[in-house]
């Protein structure tokens, strides 16, 4: 019986996944991509089932869980923001090497304008350099049932199948038609070809010939794929090519209809084939893609009729950011509509620690012990800290990746920079930072690691950390001398105590740890509701 | 027909409370719908927004065009401003008169009023105020859903009520009936001023 929900893109993808027969989630938290596993932990289906869910220490441990249970024949599914996939990338490179033996589907979200990102790279790259299958819906429609197909699709050509949704796809809702159909889960069982699974070069030139042979298999796939279509339109000035939800803003202007004729795609390897077929109709072609220009990229100079290609390459949609109703509409040489003029009054209210978070209290002892070292340089992290950067802390000079401020502040005290902090988040801490503080360790480095543990994974909405109640004991373990190691509570009232402990393991030659420990404010409050 | 509708705040005031309610009475409806919400670090304290769109017909982009919008509603008055080239020349703004400061340079409130009165079409009245009146500080966001419900065409108040009924019954009658009266307060603000 098929059940109406208005579910987010997020929650669609989970719903599918789990309608697909799902053994379990993979994954690590990250904007826009977290919803997806909220979703899969809070649904019955997959506490009935026992489908595995509890998050990952980072995504390349995530992958790494997800290959194994496609190993034993089970449907798994990876999931997270598109930096993930190169936190990621060697195991997901792999993974198109060994191929797929329960149907495995890696979920990617990226973030186009950088909503909550440092960079807005495309995933549809990766599945081209991997040679895997891409599938991009359009809507939340498509992406439940996208999500309910990529399982079955993985398990028929045996390889791994990797879905990009957007921000606008991960979280917007819509109603979402579901569950007509819900599989069973796979029993355990082995890959049929066990070599594959060994990627020693004597085995990975062979399946490496094979995977090239199978990517144009998936291409021909792609070009009668339903997720793609070619549609004939009246007005043959231009043709259109509108991948993913690109289709939509292409739609969203022409109400009555679209009068050229438009290529659909969501399936990829992009289909050339069709692509052919519509350049033989037209002058022009107009490339929408969401993110960066790949499909328009291969496009150019392909044809041989003199045929030009349009799009973000040429500016005529935006170089950058994520396409809107308005670009898509400028770049069909479309009026725009008549509207205000922006308001002279309203002020910029950019995003800020909470009143009574514990990472403000954190800055303002730092601070105040630092504005007495001149030299000094603060390595930040990624989390609701790298907030600290803004006014009025101004605490961090840099901000890069998942646990760069271990080791950026390593090679930088090598340089010559004292003091050297680092400030990372406790789930940080265990995605990425605890081998950077081994480094630390083994060079004698003389760098202050403070870790501004919250207790939660708290930017994205306060996930578990995997490393609570436990980050002394870590840190000690790998060999950070335990009188190095200690733990402040950020408060105004302990400011005095705050800073005195920050002064002395400046003061210390070596490596030490300062734990800033108090609950996120976010997570307690929930808490106490309870 | 359609609405295309929205929401603006900051962070932590929740404007996806009312998303909710008009979400649930467009599915029992039986409308077109497609929501799209900010989450992630704009979260905490910046300003936000949501595009609701509504329609009797099948609805493509999750964006609202510039100029497209039927409705700006907003809990915070620099808020609803912040969004008007996206309003429709035919558009209402709906806002709650009482600001949120939490930055150093926010505008002086006369300007912000007055901007806000020079516009066609605009109902602006103190949600939180009302609802402290009512006795349930809590209900101001449904105060605001009361004054949009007057020119949301699309959705009848019963319908909104019975959206109300539904995603508050498991807090049971009282909190029910406390967000109907808030709601039905805003209602009578907005056909008063209209």
């Amino acid at each position: 019986m098929a059940d109406k929900n208005l579910l987010l893109g997020d929650e669609a993808l989970a719903l599918g996944a789990l309608h697909a027969g799902l053994s379990g989630v993979y994954a690590y938290p990250g904007t826009p991509s977290t919803e997806i596993t909220e979703y899969i932990q809070l649904h019955p289906l997959a506490r009935e089932r026992n489908v595995h869910r509890d998050w990952s220490c980072n995504e390349k441990t995530a992958m790494e869980g997800a290959l194994g249970m496609s190993y034993a024949g089970k449907r798994a599914l990876v999931c997270f923001k598109h930096v993930g996939l190169n936190v990621c990338a060697d195991p997901f490179m792999g993974s198109a090497m060994t191929g797929a033996n329960g149907g495995l589907v890696i979920a990617s979200c990226d973030d186009p304008s950088m909503h909550s990102s440092q960079n807005e790279q495309d995933s549809r790259f990766y599945g081209a350099f991997a040679m895997m299958p891409v599938f991009e819906p359009s809507s939340q429609q498509e992406t439940y049932e996208m999500a309910r197909e990529a399982f079955d699709y993985s398990e028929k050509r045996g390889i791994p199948v990797l879905m990009r949704l957007t921000t606008r796809m991960s979280h917007s809702r819509a109603v979402v038609e579901s569950g007509a159909d819900i599989r069973e889960q796979n029993q355990l069982h082995y890959p049929a070809n066990p070599r594959q699974w060994v990627t020693l070069p004597v085995n990975a030139r062979v399946r490496n010939r094979q995977l090239i042979k199978d990517y144009q298999t998936f291409e021909a796939d792609a070009a009668v794929s339903r997720f793609n279509f070619l549609k004939e339109g009246p007005d043959k000035s231009m043709g259109i090519i509108a991948c993913g939800i690109a289709y939509n803003y292409l739609m969203e202007n022409f109400p009555d209809g679209c009068p050229y004729p438009v290529l659909k795609v969501s399936q990829y390897p992009f289909p050339r084939e069709l692509a052919v077929k519509l350049s033989g109709m037209v002058k022009t072609l107009l490339v929408l893609e969401e993110g960066q220009p790949l499909v328009e990229d291969r496009l150019k100079g392909v044809f041989p009729t003199g045929i030009t290609v349009h799009g973000r390459l040429d500016n005529s949609v935006p170089r950058d950011g994520e396409l809107t109703p308005d670009a898509v509409r400028a770049a069909l040489g479309l009026p725009a509509l008549p509207e205000y003029p922006a308001s002279q009054v309203v002020a910029p209210r950019p995003p800020a620690l909470c009143q009574g978070c514990g990472h403000r209290d954190f800055f303002t002892a730092l601070n105040n012990v630092l504005k007495d070292y001149e030299g000094a340089r603060v390595f930040g992290d990624i989390g609701c800290y790298t907030l600290g950067w803004m006014p009025p802390f101004r605490s961090l000079h840099t901000c890069v990746e998942m646990g760069a401020s271990v080791t950026m502040a390593l090679g930088s005290a090598y340089s010559g920079t004292y003091p050297a902090v680092a400030v990372i988040g406790d789930s940080t801490f265990t995605h990425s930072g605890m081998t950077g503080l081994l480094d630390a360790v083994n060079g004698k480095a003389d760098v202050t690691v403070c870790i501004s543990d919250n207790l939660t994974t708290g930017m994205t909405g306060g996930q578990d950390s995997a490393g609570t109640g436990r980050l002394e004991a870590i840190c000690e373990g790998l060999g950070v001398e335990p009188e190095h190691i200690r733990t402040i509570v950020p408060l105004p009232k302990n400011y005095p105590d705050m800073e005195k402990v920050i002064r002395e393991e400046i003061e210390y030659h070596g490596v030490s740890v300062i734990i800033s420990r108090r609950e996120c404010i976010q997570t307690l409050k929930r808490h106490a509701k309870k | 027909m359609k609405n295309d509708i929205i929401l603006a705040g900051v962070g932590g005031q929740g404007i996806l409370s009312i998303a909710t309610v008009i979400g649930s009475a467009a599915l029992e409806q039986g409308l077109y719908l497609k929501q799209a919400e900010v989450h992630g670090m704009s979260q905490r304290g910046g300003d936000v927004q949501s595009n609701l769109r509504l329609g009797t017909e099948p609805i493509h982009s999750d964006l609202i065009p510039k100029g497209g919008a039927d409705l700006i509603v907003s809990l915070e008055p620099m808020e609803a401003l912040r969004y008007l080239p996206y309003l429709s020349k035919d558009g209402w703004v709906i806002t709650n008169t009482t600001p949120l400061v939490n930055i150093p340079d926010y505008p002086q409130m006369d300007a912000v009023m007055a901007e806000l009165n020079s516009l066609p079409r605009v109902v602006a009245l103190d949600v939180d105020a009302i609802a402290k009146d009512l006795g349930s500080p809590r209900g101001a966001n449904m105060v605001l859903l009361g004054a949009m419900a007057s020119v949301l065409h699309i959705l009848d108040a019963e319908k909104l009520r019975e959206g109300i009924r539904r995603i508050f019954s498991r807090k049971g009658d009282a909190v029910v009936e406390s967000n109907i009266k808030a709601f039905d307060a805003g209602l009578a603000f907005s056909q008063n001023r209209k």
